[in-house]
């Protein structure tokens, strides 16, 4: 368990926009009638997503009205589920997978990285840019380490290309998504061992 | 070695057409109808025939589950398939390549499983994380609505519909009953069974949860006949398994292989063999960090499935192989586990929500050797009492790679407590963050 509460600063008002009311609207419809309750967690969410990747108390009181749930309730959800930041975050909000299988390929050094640049932890540097946190496994071992930034996986990271992505985030320049190496995605570095019928020896895709 | 025309996931990298035309190339879809009218009974009994068993880390046969579901429909209790994409066991990474590169293998599974089950409604619960994942898998979804595959009024003449939900990063929602509860919009806090999920399950009706894998490789079992499948690997533990190797290995992969393959072949052949060359292997654990770790003398001529790894005090879990060589730290390691799960316990049962923090700071210390060596002997004990007295299993997962480290490396632990005792120093002892 982690021992999480709500910031100490919060904004006065939360209200989702029109577009986000209309995607609520129809995705409760994924659940039978008097269900909408299950929707919980997708429009928490969704209310983090539209508020910076963090979600104040008023957030969090919004989803109750709206899927008529006691703020209890939704509180308990939004302090239980990990990936709900309940302060803010930096622009770019480094999830570190500090997990055995990150650990035993180096996450070690990206921690370094990351406490040089950025500090400790659940601190948004002075810039606003960068903010981190150690995560537990992510999903993605055999890309191992990695990390995941807001939205997206950055994968076969070493502290020089993790170095370099910061760089490139930091300075507005495009990125590449997923491996760092070139792996399409979880297949074994170089030649393909296993669907060769199909694809040859893959080089054709990984230099794509 | 498994020849690629038995392989199940033929776009498993993603580097084919991931698109619907692209599967249906693949033969994804291949006349489902034809599937469908074999019937709910010899579906069923198919599945059984197979020996496939369930991929989530239980490997309880999925037939036999199948089956379980009521056969007489109720209207007011409809029957669900929920399908667990949780994937969050460390080590594990397999069905996210099947939702984002050969998802349509998933969906028709879904569609077939969900009519020998008599459900017609299905819930995937994708982990939060896999964002691209559930995109993905959401555009699959689309396109099968789009071409009448699924649907309400669709050309196999099966009402189904298929909906994506997604969790916020809790490793507990992997357990069914949690995973249920989570999608009910609450905690995800497992239930005391029984009633199991067969009987009251999600909105208290009828459910089955089942891995993403264990239903994408259905339509293939069906289309190839239960003998095709139960002629790969061993009896008991057949079929072809997706294995997800991570660690000390030159070339980490997921691969596609046949149940039962030994060790070293399955590291040589496509993960370029152990860091340093096998005898440079300190340890594996073989399917996920769950189970206890193996040391390399036992694990490198043993073949990977589910009863063999039993009779090592281990098992195959989720077949995810996380190999250490000998630069491991292995109290480390294992200790790093012990925080993964304290950090996960949900806090519903004491054992577990108290147990795992203090076997945590208990093995951090040994890691640095700051114990008395009596205390191996207390941790081994304590271990053991929150074994089997939790309402899951995340209890027992905690207890169980504690277990392994000091049945196999005690010596180790010693000759670190010893190191320590010689040049003792009062620096804080070093913990991740609480």
């Amino acid at each position: 368990m982690s021992v999480r509460r709500l910031a100490e600063e919060q904004p006065a008002s939360f209200e989702f926009t029109p577009e986000n009311k209309a995607w609520l609207e129809a995705q409760i419809a994924k659940y039978p009638d008097g269900r909408q309750a299950s929707m919980v967690v997708p429009a928490l969410w969704q209310a983090q997503k539209q508020n910076d990747y963090w979600l104040p108390q008023k957030a969090i009181e919004k989803v109750a009205d709206t899927l008529g749930m006691p703020y209890i309730r939704v509180l308990e959800i939004a302090t239980f589920y990990t990936m709900f930041n309940l302060e803010p975050v930096g622009k770019f909000y480094v999830q570190l997978c500090g997990t055995t299988p990150c650990m035993l390929r180096g996450s070690d050094e990206l921690i370094a990285v990351l406490e040089r640049r950025v500090g400790p932890q659940r601190h948004v540097s002075a810039d606003g840019l960068f903010s981190w946190l150690e995560v537990e496994c992510l999903g993605a071992c055999c890309n191992a380490p990695m990390v995941q930034i807001n939205d997206d996986y950055y994968e076969d990271l070493t502290a020089e290309n993790f170095e370099k992505l910061l760089d490139d985030l930091a300075a507005g320049r495009p990125v590449k998504i997923g491996s760092q190496t070139g792996r399409v995605s979880s297949e074994p570095e170089g030649a393909l061992t296993s669907l060769t019928s199909f694809y040859g020896d893959g080089a054709k895709a990984q230099a794509e | 070695m498994l020849a690629d025309k038995d392989r199940i996931f033929t776009n498993l990298y993603g580097i084919g057409d991931k698109s619907l035309a692209g599967a249906r190339s693949r033969g994804a879809w291949d006349n489902t109808k034809a599937l469908l009218e074999l019937g709910r009974d010899k579906i069923i009994q198919e599945m059984k025939d197979s020996g496939l068993r369930g991929r989530g880390g239980a490997g309880f046969s999925t037939g036999l589950k199948w089956s379980f579901m009521p056969k007489t429909p109720d209207p007011l209790r409809p029957s669900y398939l929920v399908i667990n994409a949780d994937e969050s066991e460390p080590g594990t990474c397999k069905d996210r390549e099947i939702m984002r590169n050969d998802p349509q293998t998933l969906i028709e599974g879904a569609l077939i499983a969900s009519f020998a089950m008599g459900a017609h409604a299905s819930y995937i619960y994708v982990r939060g994380e896999f964002i691209a994942e559930r995109i993905a898998l959401q555009k699959a979804i689309d396109e099968a609505y789009d071409a009448k595959l699924i649907g309400k009024d669709n050309i196999h003449g099966y009402p189904f519909d298929l909906y994506v939900h997604h969790g916020a990063g809790a490793y507990i929602c992997g357990e069914e009953t949690a995973l249920i509860e989570s999608l009910e919009g609450k905690k995800g806090m497992p239930r005391l069974k029984p009633p199991f999920p067969a009987n009251v399950g999600l909105y208290g009706c009828p459910t089955t949860v089942n891995n993403v894998e264990s239903i994408a490789v259905a339509p293939t079992i069906l289309r190839r006949g239960a003998s095709w499948f139960a002629g790969i690997g061993k009896p008991n533990n057949t079929g072809t398994k997706l294995f997800s190797i991570s660690g000390h290995v030159n070339k980490p992969c997921n691969v596609e292989e046949a149940m039962s393959i030994p060790f070293r072949e399955l590291i040589d052949r496509h993960c370029g063999g152990v860091r340093g060359g096998s005898d440079n292997l300190l340890a594996v654990i073989p399917g996920g960090s769950s189970v206890r770790l193996v040391p390399a003398d036992q694990i490198i001529d043993c073949p990977m499935d589910f009863d063999s790894l039993v009779k090592l005090g281990s098992g195959l879990g989720t077949a995810a192989v996380i190999v250490m060589d000998k630069s491991t730290d292995i109290i480390r390691a294992i200790a790093r586990i012990s925080y993964f799960y304290k950090h996960e316990s949900c806090g519903q049962c004491t054992p577990c929500r108290e147990g795992t923090g203090w076997m945590w700071r208990v093995v951090t210390r040994m890691a640095e050797g700051r114990a008395h060596k009596r205390e191996i002997d207390m941790l081994f004990d304590v271990s053991k009492q929150i074994e089997g007295h939790t309402i899951c299993a995340l209890g027992d997962a905690a207890a169980w790679p504690i277990q392994g480290l000091i049945n196999h490396f005690r010596g180790e632990i010693e000759k670190r407590i010893d190191r320590y005792a010689a040049n003792p120093h009062p620096d804080p002892v070093r913990v991740a963050a609480e």
